[in-house]
């Protein structure tokens, strides 16, 4: 049965997206958790990948954007709703695709939209005082200067100044009308904690001798176990998790909204610090976004070299991810250096070829930045054919069969197959859950389908799992990059002359890959102009831990740390 | 057994500190600042210990890294520099956090800018590092530098770099970048001599 089919029962409420370079289908507000149940039940598109909003300012409207897929893989189905901008509401579908929980509370924090029937909509990423919804496009955030860069000061009349000399600390924020900083209690909190789970102790009564107390504990922002600056609302009964929430933001800068007042190549670099520890598949998601607006394809070298670099990130991002798993275990350091080890030598690859270990900005839309520099090839190539195979080996030698790793992590934070799917999760915590979902074979994407490699599945779906299908990936990785160093191509490395300003058409579009902390996505909206009206980031990290809270419960605190390693979340990517 | 999985791990730590010695002992002495023994330490051959001292010994850097650009000028025939930069304003349009600063001045005779910047100010705490300045400057007149030793005492003073300090030679350029220049100066003079065909053909 095909959706035009369901065009007739939807009659006036269901209409494909007519404006030109858009796709998809408008969904009457009233009808659309009707539709998404019609294509989750009917039509097999299961897996809910992104929910955003857009503002169209000059409609004077907001549109909600999801991109549904089906997780046996194939081509997905993009559908919209349209809501006036003045008090946008939107039913919720956490009911249906519980994975749109943090996403609906990302764009109700940064875009305004209610979502009517959502659990629990209050601001994610930003804090319970601020003011406005700062991905209005009529919002100004304290250091505005102008709305689109370039900024007309820098040139030809430059005169340098900091920022702070015209807007001094202090008169760079906006509060909420009858907000007074200095008395204000945080009555979030309040409200969170309030919204705990809390088992009575003679409830949560299982036969135990000892009776167990209620607390509620705060890990972090600042603990060393969560990589970064993010916070776990954990209620506890005895030693035992009771309900967690993940609380976020610490390290939000509002990413969409500089790559909004940002021109497309801007974007570049900025894509690097989403997931720093895989910049060149940031890179690669979002040429392939705006390469898809513009109708443009790389040449074959450029695609070679795109993948290569794609692989080394994977295997880079793999090692540091079971590196840090360890770590979290209590193997203080010495798993971590040994994989770091591996790490340093694929990033003098990177210094060598981008110029960056790190922050690579190494992809351009239609090709990649520079050629291979002499010698580089043959590196990769003695990396991948003979020491890499070797040190995974050992790594795999080293820790799989460990007892204490074993029992830490088999049967810990188990995400069953049905739950990985309904809450939107993605890359390997997806596929240690047993769904073979790679991007990569799903909807290959750049020069995927040529290459011979398996997608990496496991069916527990615990920590122990997650480990495994990272491990396995490492291998697959050097198996692919084995084929592209044999077969990589003489020739041009970009199509037509490097340009600082691309024309893109107007348009939407969404570009996803498989990055190593799962699917990439990046949706953009362009009118044309220098630059994109809408920036959005799928981000991997963010959406894996919906399903995060579900993981803990059950187990014990210092569980928690252990399935929060395995499900690697890198901060610069869940905050944005 | 029970315990096999931990003694196999051990073994592995062990087989890791015993070739740290046995490194040790084939360079006996010869191991640290060195940078045979460097390149070798920190190779896809590297076994036992992977550190650098430094900043006793520092990594080479590649040809293409990036910290920070500066501005290439060439020492004409009385000793003055003569910028490369016509201060077309590319480098700060393309530039992602907007922290160049050009000033861009009129001749005061005839009224017509001088293709020549006045002042050029870069803001280091804000630079990124991204290269597209030096990438997409069509004069070869900005480019990165190898220098990320950057520290200094005084934020608000330091940090803001002038022309003065942006300023280095195009020798310096061509040590940093020998691959990079080579293949810029041998287009420069295709170009040229294509000029002068051109012109003759006239």
């Amino acid at each position: 049965m095909t959706l035009e089919e369901y065009t007739d029962r939807f009659t006036g409420m269901l209409n494909f997206d007519e404006r030109k370079g858009y796709e998809g289908y408008i969904v009457h507000s009233e009808r659309l958790v009707e539709f998404a149940r019609t294509i989750r039940d009917e039509l097999g598109y299961d897996y809910l990948s992104s929910v955003t909003g857009v503002d169209y300012l000059p409609d004077e409207q907001i549109e909600v954007v999801y991109h549904a897929y089906r997780s046996q893989g194939g081509p997905g189905l993009v559908f919209k709703v349209q809501v006036p901008r003045i008090n946008p509401i939107v039913p919720s579908l956490v009911s249906i695709f519980p994975g749109a929980d943090f996403q609906e509370r990302e764009a109700w924090d940064l875009l305004g939209i209610r979502f009517e029937g959502h659990p629990n909509l209050r601001r994610i990423l930003m804090w319970e005082g601020f003011h406005g919804h700062p991905l209005r496009k009529d919002w100004e955030e304290p250091y505005f200067e102008e709305s689109e860069k370039p900024f007309n000061s820098r040139w030809p009349e430059g005169k340098a100044f900091r920022i702070e000399e015209n807007k001094p600390f202090k008169k760079n924020v906006q509060y909420p009308p009858e907000f007074t900083p200095d008395g204000w209690i945080p009555e979030a909190d309040t409200a969170l904690y309030s919204g705990m789970v809390r088992l009575g102790a003679k409830d949560a009564g299982n036969g135990r001798s000892l009776e167990t107390d209620q607390i509620l504990v705060n890990l972090g922002p600042q603990h060393p176990s969560t990589h970064g600056v993010f916070r776990m609302v954990v209620s506890l009964d005895g030693e035992e998790i009771a309900d967690l929430k993940p609380v976020l933001g610490y390290l939000h800068r509002n990413h969409e909204k500089i790559g909004e007042r940002n021109t497309y190549l801007m974007n570049m670099p900025f894509t690097d610090r989403l997931d720093y520890l895989a910049s060149m598949g940031n890179n690669f998601g979002y040429a392939l976004a705006v390469e898809k607006l513009m109708g443009i394809t790389p040449p074959e070298r450029a695609e070679y070299i795109r993948v290569m670099m794609a692989e080394l990130t994977r295997i880079v991002s793999h090692l540091f991810s079971i590196g840090t798993l360890l770590n979290d275990l209590g193997a203080f350091f010495t798993p971590m250096l040994y994989a770091l080890t591996e790490r340093e030598l694929i990033l003098d690859i990177f210094e060598a070829v981008s110029g960056s270990r790190m922050m690579c900005n190494y992809f351009r839309f239609g090709g990649v930045a520079r050629d291979l520099p002499e010698g580089i090839l043959e590196k990769v190539y003695e990396l991948v054919t003979e020491r890499l195979p070797r040190k995974v080996d050992e790594l795999d030698t080293y820790l799989t069969d460990n007892e204490i790793v074993r029992t830490r992590s088999i049967g810990i934070g188990v995400l069953p197959r049905e739950q990985a799917i309904e809450y939107s999760a993605a890359g390997p915590v997806l596929r240690a859950s047993g769904v073979g979902y790679d991007v990569r074979r799903a909807e290959s994407y750049s020069i995927y389908d040529r290459f011979d490699f398996d997608v990496a599945v496991r069916h527990n779906g615990d920590v122990y799992d997650r480990y495994l299908v990272r491990l396995e990936e490492i291998r697959q990785s050097l198996r692919i990059l084995q084929q592209v160093v044999r077969d990589i191509p003489d020739g041009e490395f970009q199509t037509g002359k490097p340009q600082y300003q691309v024309r893109v058409p107007p348009g939407e579009s969404y570009g996803r890959v498989e990055n190593p902390k799962g699917e990439l996505g990046f949706y953009i909206v362009s009118n044309g102009k220098p630059n994109p009206w809408r920036y959005h980031i799928r981000s991997p990290s963010f959406i894996n831990l919906t399903a995060f809270g579900e993981m803990c419960k059950g187990h014990k605190i210092a569980d928690v740390v252990a399935i929060l390693g395995s499900i690697d979340i890198v901060l610069g990517e869940v905050d944005r | 057994m029970y315990g096999i999985g931990l003694i196999k791990g051990l073994g592995v730590t062990l087989k890791h500190f015993i070739e740290t010695y046995l490194d040790d002992i084939r360079w006996l002495g010869r191991r640290y600042y060195r940078d045979e023994s460097l390149a070798e330490r920190q190779g896809p051959h590297a076994r036992g210990i992977f550190t650098v001292q430094y900043p006793e010994e520092k990594l080479p850097v590649p040809e293409e890294f990036r910290c920070i650009p500066f501005l290439v000028y060439e020492v004409g025939e009385d000793g003055e520099r003569l910028y490369r930069c016509t201060s077309c304003g590319i480098c700060s349009k393309v530039c992602p956090p907007q922290c160049i600063w050009i000033v861009r001045s009129n001749d005061p005779e005839t009224g017509r800018p001088i293709p020549s910047p006045t002042e050029f100010f870069i803001d280091i705490d804000i630079c990124m590092n991204c290269g597209l300045c030096a990438e997409y400057c069509p004069f070869d007149a900005i480019k990165m530098d190898h220098d990320y030793e950057l520290a200094s005492y005084d934020r608000l003073a330091d940090h803001i770099y002038n022309k003065e300090r942006l300023s280095k030679p195009v020798t310096y350029y061509e040590s940093i970048r020998p691959m990079n220049f080579a293949f810029e100066e041998a287009a420069r003079a295709e170009k040229e001599a294509a000029k002068e065909a051109r012109r003759k053909a006239k």
